[in-house]
């Protein structure tokens, strides 16, 4: 088992636009995006995978020169590893309003030769799934074996397989919810207020000051990294610990680690991500509600889903996307009668985990990969018939797939490294 | 014993499970939609996809058992029997399956209740402690250590342990119908005296 090695992103150009769910479009854009492994001659085993809140396209691998420059999800993704990428075509996008390369708020519109700014069209989770279709439209790839992402990654799984349901065998939704809580509405807005009240925010246009809205980004990124650990997972790695040795009895010097900690992830973060991606992709988070269309009915909203299969994955100390809210996607599905697996992993890092390579995590992941068949799936299966009958559903995978323990088991134990870098929400 | 022994020995009790496994497979209908409680590793699941076109979903608490279904490519849910099943809606299923589970749950009423709620058909087994040799044990003064109730009485996962006759007097007592009933012993189907003569108790009910 090793790493993908180094790794080159490609990029693919769009000058038709896309229409949004807001009624806006984006007029002609790029997308940057990453591929590993080879794409069979059906092209029948391509894998894609979702990215969260700060990631990006660069799923796994490493840049050629550059130290530390391993993929977000290495860990999951490559020769041997749980989605292995000796068996599946594995395809990293970057999403359009993000700040890595695809094109987002610091690009110009072309239609006023001016960067886009605050002014960039305002993309759902429902639009990055239309976008990525067309690349795998670009990329000669008709139905994907699977669909895979993590949080907000997961929306965009969840969504691929609402908006195309033909188009995708498999979602693989980790640590996600079917919409974002009150309570995690509002952290977002806390969020978005540290940034929009920066003075170096300039309605969004900083680009044209010369600024960057450091101290809003840095406010931001301290609030969600709390929300990505768990109580426990913190009180572990720093407890009450101090900076220094006595006290300072300051107000405004650090004296505790976590402090010290937080302000490090913000001013890392603040030097990388753009303003304006933070707003745009926690709207995006705020928006998701897939059962909205459906009179906030989960089970209607995914009887569209019912040709997919489904591993979901929870971890019990996550309680920005609690288990209860992968619960409710399960019951949507087994409302449906939707073949549907879920593991409720008990670890112990809060949302972060979907990141770290907890051993029972990723051997339920690699078993699902590993049991997935590669061939198409034929054409829709019949209509059901109704509640009380008998109805017969077609069996789960009968074996067309490779031998599970074919390749050795994963067992490294679970990272301790605390999420930095990590892809968030 | 030799090892050559030791493994007939072993090869004995993974036939007898497995005919117990046929036995009462043949209670669900061909191509039921079952809901299997306490699922374990998907192996009746599997047979029932396999052997008689059924489908549906297992329900276990165990990582092991959760990563043994996935590879199986049965459906797993992963949660704690004790917390009930809020996830599914009333007569969802066709059939639910309790099968050696109902003795390791705190309240195996309240899950027998929502078994016949959730499913048209139950079918519960569970080891019976009236079989006659747990009796003799018992007459000796000792709890019984017997290969379908292999734990010391200290150590035992085993929290409930009731007999062929007491399930049907729970049953009548939540308004159930058994409209089957039979032990099993060694692999074997026992229809005379089954309290007394099997170690397994198995029961088929509806709601009346």
């Amino acid at each position: 088992m090793g790493s993908i090695g180094h790794v080159t992103p490609q990029q693919m150009h769009f000058s038709e636009p896309l229409p949004l769910k807001s009624g806006a479009v984006l007029p002609d854009y790029t997308l940057v995006y990453e591929t590993y492994g080879s794409l069979n001659a059906e092209r029948s085993n391509a894998v894609l995978v979702c990215h969260a809140l700060n990631a990006s396209h660069h799923v796994a691998g490493t840049y050629a020169g550059q130290a530390r420059s391993e993929g977000w999800w290495d860990n999951l993704v490559g020769p041997g590893k749980p989605l292995d990428t000796d068996r599946f075509f594995v395809i990293g996008v970057n999403n359009p309003g993000s700040c890595f390369g695809s094109t987002g708020p610091m690009h110009v519109n072309p239609a006023i030769g001016r960067v886009w700014g605050a002014d960039f069209p305002v993309v759902t989770v429902e639009d990055w799934v239309d976008a990525q279709a067309r690349l795998l439209d670009r990329l000669g790839i008709t139905q994907l074996a699977a669909v895979l992402g993590g949080s907000l990654g997961g929306m965009q799984a969840l969504s691929w397989t609402l908006r195309h349901p033909q188009r995708v065998r498999h979602c693989v939704a980790v640590a996600t919810a079917p919409n974002l809580s009150a309570q995690n509405i509002a952290f977002n807005e806390v969020a978005r207020r540290a940034i929009v009240t920066d003075p170096d925010f300039h309605g969004g246009h900083f680009y044209a000051h010369g600024v960057v809205p450091k101290r809003g980004l840095r406010v931001a990124r301290m609030i969600g990294h709390i929300t990505y650990l768990s109580d426990d997972a913190m009180e572990q790695k720093f407890g009450r610990a101090l900076r220094a040795a006595e006290l300072a009895y300051s107000t405004q010097d650090i004296e505790f680690q976590i402090e010290s900690y937080l302000r490090h992830q913000g001013d890392k973060f603040s030097e990388y991500f753009d303003a304006n991606t933070y707003l745009l992709i926690t709207r995006a988070l705020d928006y998701f509600d897939p059962a909205r269309e459906h009179g906030d009915d989960l089970a209607r909203a995914f009887a569209a889903a019912r040709d997919c299969r489904f591993l979901l994955v929870s971890f019990t100390t996550d309680w920005r996307f609690s288990p209860a809210r992968s619960r409710e996607i399960v019951k949507a599905l087994v409302d449906n009668r939707i073949d549907v697996s879920y593991a409720e992993i008990d670890a112990p890092h809060g949302h972060d985990a979907f990141l770290l390579d907890d051993a029972r995590y990723h051997r339920v992941v690699r078993a699902y990969f590993e049991r997935m068949d590669l061939a198409p799936r034929a054409a829709a299966r019949a209509p059901l018939s109704g509640d009380d009958g008998l109805t017969l559903l077609p069996a789960a995978d009968s074996g067309g797939g490779r031998k599970a323990g074919a390749s050795k088991d994963h067992d490294s134990p679970a990272d301790d490294g605390g999420g930095d870098g990590g892809g968030g929400e | 014993m030799t090892v050559l022994q030791m493994m007939g020995a072993e090869m004995e009790v993974a036939v007898s499970e497995r005919r117990d496994l046929e036995l009462i497979a043949r209670l669900v209908p061909p191509g039921a939609r079952v809901l299997d409680l306490g699922c374990g590793t998907g192996e009746m699941l599997a047979y029932l996809r396999d052997t008689r076109g059924c489908s549906g979903y297992g329900i276990e608490i165990d990582d092991a058992n959760v990563h043994a279904c996935v590879q199986r490519g049965v459906n797993v849910v992963q949660l704690n029997l004790e917390e009930g099943l809020a996830l599914f809606d009333d007569r969802s299923f066709d059939v639910v399956l309790q099968l050696e589970t109902l003795q390791h749950l705190r309240n195996t009423e309240r899950m027998l209740r929502e078994t016949a709620r959730v499913g048209r058909i139950g079918i519960v087994s569970f080891p019976n402690f009236a079989h006659w040799p747990n009796r003799l044990s018992v007459m000796r003064g000792r709890m019984p250590v017997t290969k379908v109730l292999p734990y010391e009485w200290y150590d035992t996962p085993n929290i409930r342990v009731g007999t062929y006759a007491d399930f049907e007097v729970l049953a009548r007592k939540n308004g159930l119908a058994v409209t089957d009933s039979f032990g099993i012993q060694q692999g074997r189907e026992v229809r005379t005296w089954p309290n007394l003569r099997a170690s397994v108790a198995v029961f088929r009910f509806e709601r009346r």
